[in-house]
Order: structure tokens, then sequence, then C-alpha cells
């Protein structure tokens, strides 16, 4: 008798994804995927795919799908989630879309704390136009706009994304994970999991930047690039919980907000209270 | 039952869009069209829809792609700098074959240009609102009660044809006040088993989009689209005409400096001059028909806009070199007078007595 033990989830279709080999795309695609059959959610959820390497996510992913324009997916996942509540919407992004031309969309999507979650793929570099500088670009790192590497006094600095994302109050989950592990690839399916899971109760805002591989446009063969990763990457990136409101005891993102403005205004007062300058 | 009531013309445009079904506005503050987006904040909520002020006229716009993308009927609305920012959404939309309404309450440009009112964005609404092969239904209002008739039809003609409308009006109409009536509520809309709505597993997952890698099935697409182009253009064309059967002089103008033009019309009469109007009510599809009709009988036209001259290229078109065609027009937010738009007649009219031709 033979036993399966390992399938296609149910949400991916049975299409070959475009993506080159090494990258975590793929898996994270399936854990999104494995997320939504578990959920038993498949049915009731609308994608968002963004431009970039993930542009054909919406032949991918077996639930309805929307694709849209370059950095636009919080906005229009706002416009679907605000007219499908009930639903569940998730957007699928790269560090170009939603890091770069894209930035006011998320910060605004979050600050709303719009009902939606966002897997964010920063992979350093715009991959789908063949390796220019990121806004997630390291300092001093090599690309085909950053030839000599990235010079910050000209460049600037790399985002920190779910970092500046957790100050705002509309955010119920900002989590970094990474796909360089068996360990890792569990612990962002967990986390991935829990952003859907969170969605579903109305929590708020939530989002999980998974720290991933671009083995073409960084030159390197896909065990170099999974280093390269570990090595360069992480320590810029370091993995964790950067916001989990539930965790900190809040049904939702108006409690946890109501707490953080009492606990401001109680910290302004003190100084006053005592009579110092 | 009908009810007159006294409205501004951007709280006309809210209310109708409200009794059309629509119950997703997206908007963002810009003058003069920003009491569209205030009354919709106060009624949206009691009829259990959404108002929602988005950060940008971009996101507005990739909003109303979003909600219309669900099967529901949605709107945007904005003045001309804000109309170019939604231009990318607006191919998007167009792309994705998304029905939308977007409203543009036009001011003076280019550039930041002024808040005072103008046709400047003819151009924009009528050949190139973002990239790409794609056309807009555009209809322009010349009265409150237009405001709110066209609104109304503007959301039936979008799920029909499945293409984003725009209502092109102006600062002056937009803030003027006129009795209305309103029209009954909606309440029967028509199917979108494209909507991205969950496939309840009833279904395969439906996909909006509008990326084409394959240039055949790119060019396809547009293929169908503009065959629908063509039913639009063959169905939809609207005008008004005014004493246009026996006039030597007709003057096409839209929206608010139709008013004018029909003012010198009458003036121009009474000094014997048979002059006539024709006032395009579908700016796409143009209404060529109508104008090369009227090229047959009439001695010339003469186009007044609010603006350099747009809209008198489309009456060249249709005229077809068979009559001159001259243009009067102000710009900056002037509106015409109807002073000086007799003169332009009258000019038009001797030089055709001096026997210029």
């Amino acid at each position: 008798m033979s036993k399966v033990v390992f399938e296609r989830p149910h949400a991916l279709t049975d299409l070959q994804f475009t993506y080159c080999p090494g990258c975590t795309h793929g898996i994270t695609h399936r854990l999104v995927a494995e997320t939504l059959d578990e959920l038993g959610i498949e049915g009731t959820t609308v994608g968002v795919a963004p431009v970039g390497c993930s542009v054909l996510a919406y032949e991918f992913f077996a639930c309805d799908m929307v694709q849209a324009a370059h950095g636009r997916a919080p906005a229009v996942a706002t416009g679907l989630k605000r007219a499908l509540p009930e639903n569940v919407v998730f957007t699928y992004q790269g560090d170009g879309d939603l890091a770069s031309i894209g930035m006011a969309e998320t910060v605004h999507a979050a600050t709303r704390g719009e009902k939606i979650t966002i897997i964010f793929i920063n992979n350093a570099i715009y991959g789908m136009t063949g390796g220019q500088l990121a806004p997630t670009s390291l300092p001093n790192q090599v690309t085909q706009t950053s030839p000599f590497g990235r010079n910050v006094d000209n460049d600037g600095f790399p985002i920190r994304v779910v970092e500046m994302l957790s100050t705002l109050d509309g955010v119920a989950l900002a989590q970094r994970v990474t796909m360089d592990s068996p360990k890792n690839v569990r612990a962002a399916k967990r986390a991935i999991k829990k952003a859907f899971e969170y969605q579903i109760e109305g929590a708020g805002f939530t989002i999980i930047e998974v720290v991933s591989t671009c083995p073409t446009n960084w030159g390197l063969s896909p065990v170099d690039a999974m280093q390269w990763l570990r090595d360069k990457m992480l320590p810029y990136y370091p993995l964790g919980v950067y916001k989990d409101i539930k965790a900190d005891g809040f049904a939702n993102v108006a409690e946890a907000a109501a707490a953080r403005a009492a606990e401001l205004a109680a910290g302004s007062a003190a100084p006053a209270e005592g009579g110092e300058a | 039952m009908t009810e007159k009531v006294l409205m501004k013309g951007n709280e006309a445009l809210a209310e109708a869009a409200i009794r059309a079904g629509c119950r997703f506005f997206f908007g963002y503050p810009i003058t003069p069209q920003t009491e569209l987006a205030a009354y919709m904040a106060k009624r949206m909520g009691k009829e259990g829809g959404v108002y929602l002020q988005a950060e940008s006229e971009i996101a507005a716009i990739n909003m109303v792609y979003g909600a219309a993308g669900a099967g529901k009927r949605a709107m945007t609305s904005s003045s001309s700098p804000g109309i170019s920012l939604k231009g990318e959404g607006i191919s998007y939309m167009a792309g994705a074959d998304l029905p939308g309404v977007i409203i543009n309450v036009q001011r003076g440009g280019p550039g930041l240009g002024g808040i005072q009112p103008s046709q400047s964005d003819y151009f924009q609404a009528t050949r190139a609102t973002g990239h790409g092969d794609f056309h807009l239904i555009v209809l322009a209002p010349s009265t409150v009660q237009e405001m709110t008739d066209y609104v109304f039809r503007a959301f039936d003609l979008a799920d029909e044809y499945r293409t984003p409308v725009m209502i092109l009006a102006d600062g002056m109409l937009g803030q003027m006040m006129e009795p209305v009536v309103l029209p009954e509520p909606k309440t029967e809309f028509p199917e979108k088993p494209w909507a991205v709505t969950g496939h309840k597993g009833q279904r395969s997952h439906n996909i909006v989009n509008s990326l084409h890698l394959q240039p055949e099935r790119l060019e396809e697409t547009n293929i169908e689209r503009y065959e629908r182009y063509a039913r639009i253009k063959a169905t939809e064309q609207l005008a008004e005409e005014y004493l246009v059967e026996d006039a030597d002089i007709v003057v096409v103008a839209f929206g608010a400096s139709s008013r004018i033009a029909r003012s010198a019309v009458n003036k121009a009469r009474e000094k014997g001059i048979k002059a006539g109007l024709i006032r395009p009510i579908t700016l796409w599809p143009f209404p060529e028909d109508v104008i090369s009709a009227a090229a047959d009988r009439a001695k010339a036209f003469l186009t007044v806009e609010m603006n350099m001259g747009q809209m008198v290229d489309d009456v060249r078109l249709a005229v077809c070199g068979r009559k001159p065609v001259e243009f009067y027009g102000r710009a900056g937010g002037i509106i015409p007078t109807p002073a000086e738009t007799l003169a332009a007649i009258e000019r038009l009219a001797e030089s055709l007595e001096g026997g210029a031709r």
C-alpha cells in the first residue's frame, strides 16, 4: 500500500513556477498555499499579485486573484477588503514594489489597520528587471545600478520595513522570517499562518517579511546565496517578532492603540508633575 | 415620486452616484471638487457603504480598482492635477476591463495651474488618460440636473461595456446650485460572474488582470476591446442640437461653455445671424455623426471652449475639410462672456459674407 506523504497544496494550481533555481519564492508560495488549505479559506480568499518576479502569482494561487499596478497592491487590497469584509485578502509583494514605489500605500494601509495580510519578499534587489539597486539593497552591495556597491552617501540607507511599520498603531503583527533552513521554514510557516488567523479574527494589519534569496541577480549559486543571506542579510535584517498585539494581550489594534496612547500620555505628564524643567 | 431639490453640482454628483448603487467612494481632497467627498463622507455610512479618504489620488483609484474587481459599483473624484495621478490606475482598469466611474471637476492647468473652472482636460479625457490603447466613455454635463442624470447613467454604461466612465465637469458646474429632480434609487444590478469574490469551491479562480506577456494574446485583448468601442461609437453618441436646422454658423460647445454659447447663439439670432448650437454630451464617443450631418448644410463651425482649443480637433475631423472650423476660447480659468462669444460669431459671419471663401 502506498501512502501520500507529500503533495501539492490544493491552493496552488498545477502550473510550473517561473522562478529561478534556488529562489525562495517557491517555498514561500507553498507556505501561503498550505495556510489557505489548513485554514480552509481558499474559497473565500482574494490574493493580490504585484509587479516584479511574482507578478504571475495570480496564475499560481488557486484562489481568486488580482494583479495590481507596481506598488499599489495595498491600495487594491484595501478596495477589495472594504468591498468584501467577510473575505480574506492578502498581497504578495517584493521589496521594490512594497518599499520603494509603493511605500505610501504600504504605510497608509498599515496605519489604517486594514485587515489584510502582506507577504513581503525582501531579497535586496530588483529581480524581474535584472538586478538593480533596491530600497533594501545592503550598503556596498553591487547591483547593476550600483556597480561600485551601494554608496550610502549617494543612494542612502536600506529600509528595515517591519521595524518601521511596527511603530504604527494599525499594525497587529509585524514579523521577519527567512527560508534558509527547515527550522526557519517551519517558523516562517507558523508566522504566515498566524498572520492570516489574525486577519480572520479582525485584529488588524499583518505583515510577514521574508528575507529571501536571488541567486541569479546576486550572481551566486543557490547554496552560496543561502550563505550570503545568512552572512550579510540576516545581520542587517534580524529575524524576529517586531509587533504582536495579541501576544501583548490585546484583541485588536484599537485596544492596543488606546493602551499605548494612555501610556504615552502618562509618560508625558510625569515630568510636569515632578516639577522638572 | 419625484422630489425637486436645490443642490450644488458637486453634491448632486455624489447623491446621484449613491442612488445609482455606488457604495464605495475613495477620494482625496482637491479644489474645486471637495464638496463631493464631503457629501460622501456624510452619506455613505448611512447607506451602509464605504467612504475612505485615500493617502493619494493614486491610492484612491487603486482602491476603486479593488472594489470594482470585487464586483461593486465604485467611484472616485478629483480635479485636473489629481486626474493626472489617477491616469495609471485608469489605464489598469481599462486593461482589466473593470467598470467604475471617475469624476473630473476641471480646473485650469497645466501643472498646478489654478482653481478656477476650465475645460483643458479634454485631450486627457478623450485621448490619453493613461498609457496604452484605450478609451473611456466621457460624459459632459452642462447643468446640475445633467450632473445627476449622467452620473446615474455612467454606472450602467460602465457595467454594460466593462469600461471606466468619466464625468468631465468643471469648477463652475461643481460649485453652482440649481434645482434638480433626483432619480429613484436603483435596486437591480447586473450579474458580474467575472468578479473576484472568492470562488467558494464552486468555480475555478477568477483573475482580474491586464498583463498578457504573449504579444498575440495582448493584441487579441486590444482588438476585442476596440470591437466593444466600435459598438459604443455606433450606439452611444449623444449630442443636443439647438437651432441647428437652418443655421449658417454652427457653434459647438460642451459643458459650462455650452451655456454661454447658447446665450450667444440667441443674441446672434436677434441680430439676424443664423446661428445654432451643437452640444456634445458624449465627448467620447464624439458625436461625429451629428457634426458630419450639420456640415452638409452649415457654412461654418465655431467651437467655444474654456481652453486653448482642444475639442476643435474633433470637430475638424468630423467636418473633414468640408467647411471652415474656427475656435474661440479663454483659458486659465476664465469663463468666456456671452458678449465676446457673440463677437466671435459675428466675426465669423462677416468673414463668410466678405467672400473669405
